[in-house]
């Protein structure tokens, strides 16, 4: 269950980082956010990436999503080199960032004004199907009455289910997110995993997930990848053997906390030796 | 009373006050009408001239009102070209901040040169006194727009077109409805300077003729006016932003209950 690299290449495969680099900057001022990566995600996949601050996780999901290119190598995604298949993704920031003129619901429904091949018909269905849609995921999150709120009305952990819900309403392939639980206590953090859990096993989309929390990566993910900083890489690609549905009890048993544990000194181990600057 | 009923009246207040300064001040230093008439003269020249002076009200009115739609029209335009990219804000900021500087009752001349006297110069200067503000609240709204609110569009693959429709301008609009309150009234400084200096209608003519027959009761009829239509329309203007923009606005709303 420890150090698979290489894991074999399949028709799975569902996004590919082959021998990505990625650079900031020239000359003196050059920073290397991402060293030599390798990353294979097979469909359907929940994959946690964890490391210390400044490491290139969100690096990799900005990759993923062809927002930033590589300056070496290349990134696949469904077969081919990002941005040439046009898949449906979901994305979900440690910010909420719902639009504030917009109600709840239309905030949520905001991706299937833009997604093909929702878009088309967005202007026929807004006010029937996607808007039952809308209304039944916000239900599934514990957001049933809420669809007509304002954001400012709502406080940070209902604006971060609200999120998900936006992440999730056009059926994404890929699903991003970047700490998305990063901001909320400890309480709203676990039932939120909950609802993430429930929703990614009804759904099964391909999960790239961004954390600080080595308990949150052991609950979700079915793969955790442990990165290093300066320059940024994958150290360690582990899978998470526990059965599903998990629950937060789980967590407790001596297998979860010597797993956590042993990722836990993995990333320490791996801090930079303090250069003289 | 709430707090902004009593703004309200405060409001009132002052406007009234100022009058009753005015006229109690002319009195007491017994001020010639031909240099600072009293309001109450004022108001008897408001009535007695007012079917005269109606029809010239009314072509004002229409002037600027043509003036500042088109001002928006163009203002908008210029202000999603520059606002849309941080290379377009730099490049253009100098050229636009060299129109703004210029005079505008210099380039009245130039107008009437080339469409003649009447109307057309004093839409012209009102549009033109308009644009600059419009231009500048809308490129600001566009180009400090959150990074991550356009993120998550960017994330969906949306077009320029839809990030700019869902997110820059909703975005944008409080800083637009700022910048109408201020054009509209700018607005009716141009119309007035270019009817002043060439046209045979609209308040500013009358203004001008009545100053060269030393009517200064008149004179200020026209000030008087004028200064009523700006005042209704930015106040048309502050009730479509609250209607738009409240989201923006809510604070304030909270603190009223």
């Amino acid at each position: 269950m420890t150090t698979v690299t290489e894991l074999p290449r399949t028709e799975e495969t569902f996004i590919e980082l082959e021998n990505v680099t990625l650079t900031y900057g020239r000359g003196d001022k050059q920073v290397t956010a991402l060293g030599l990566t390798n990353l294979r995600v097979n469909q359907g996949d929940f994959v946690a990436l964890v490391g210390p601050s400044g490491c290139g996780k969100s690096t990799i999901l900005k990759l993923v999503t062809g927002l930033i290119k590589a300056s070496e190598g290349y990134v696949y995604v469904a077969g081919r080199e990002v941005g040439a298949t046009p898949i449906r993704v979901g994305m979900a920031f440690q910010n909420p960032t719902m639009l504030p003129w917009l109600t709840v619901r239309d905030n949520v429904m905001m991706p299937l004004k833009i997604v093909p091949p929702f878009r088309q018909e967005y202007g026929a269905k807004k006010k029937t199907e996607f808007r039952d849609r809308a209304d039944a995921l916000l239900k599934e999150v514990g957001l049933a009455n809420f669809g007509d709120k304002h954001p400012w009305q709502l406080s940070g952990g209902m604006l971060q289910r609200a999120s998900l819900c936006r992440a999730l309403i056009h059926e994404p392939q890929l699903l991003l997110l970047d700490e998305p639980f990063g901001a909320l206590d400890q309480f709203t953090r676990e039932e939120l995993w909950a609802v993430m859990q429930e929703l990614w096993m009804k759904l099964k989309p391909t999960v790239l997930l961004v954390t600080h929390d080595l308990k949150e990566a052991g609950y979700l993910a079915t793969r955790i990848c442990v990165m290093r900083t300066r320059p940024g890489q994958i150290v360690d690609d582990a899978a998470v053997p526990f059965p599903r549905p998990r629950t937060i009890d789980m967590s407790y048993t001596p297998t979860f906390v010597s797993m956590t544990q042993r990722l836990r000194e993995l990333i320490v181990s791996q801090r930079p030796v303090k250069e003289t600057v | 009373m709430s707090p902004q009923a009593r703004r309200k009246v405060w409001s009132a207040v002052l406007i009234v006050g100022f009058f009753v300064v005015w006229e109690a001040l002319c009195w007491l230093f017994n001020v010639s009408d031909i240099i600072v008439p009293k309001p109450s003269q004022i108001i008897v020249t408001l009535i007695q001239r007012g079917p005269a002076l109606w029809p010239h009200t009314l072509q004002t009115l229409y002037t600027t009102l043509v003036g500042f739609g088109f001002g928006i029209f163009i203002g908008i335009a210029l202000g999603v070209l520059i606002g849309s990219s941080r290379l377009a804000y730099d490049v253009a900021y100098p050229l636009l901040v060299g129109f703004a500087s210029i005079p505008k009752v210099a380039v009245v001349p130039i107008f009437v040169l080339w469409f003649g006297s009447g109307t057309v110069p004093a839409v012209l200067t009102a549009m033109i006194m308009c644009i600059f503000p419009i231009v500048v609240n809308v490129a600001t709204g566009l180009a400090t727009t959150e990074p991550e609110l356009e993120d998550v569009m960017r994330a969906l693959r949306a077009t320029k077109f839809d990030i700019l429709w869902n997110v820059g301008l909703p975005r944008t609009m409080p800083f637009f409805f700022a910048s109408l309150k201020v054009a509209v009234t700018l607005a009716f400084v141009g119309t007035v300077i270019s009817e002043t200096v060439a046209s045979n209608r609209g308040i500013g003519n009358v203004m001008m003729i009545a100053s060269s027959n030393f009517d200064v009761p008149l004179v200020f009829a026209g000030l008087i006016i004028l200064a009523i239509l700006g005042v209704a329309l930015y106040a048309v203007f502050s009730l479509i932003e609250s209607k738009i923009t409240g989201w923006a606005h809510r604070k304030d709303e909270f603190a009223m209950g």
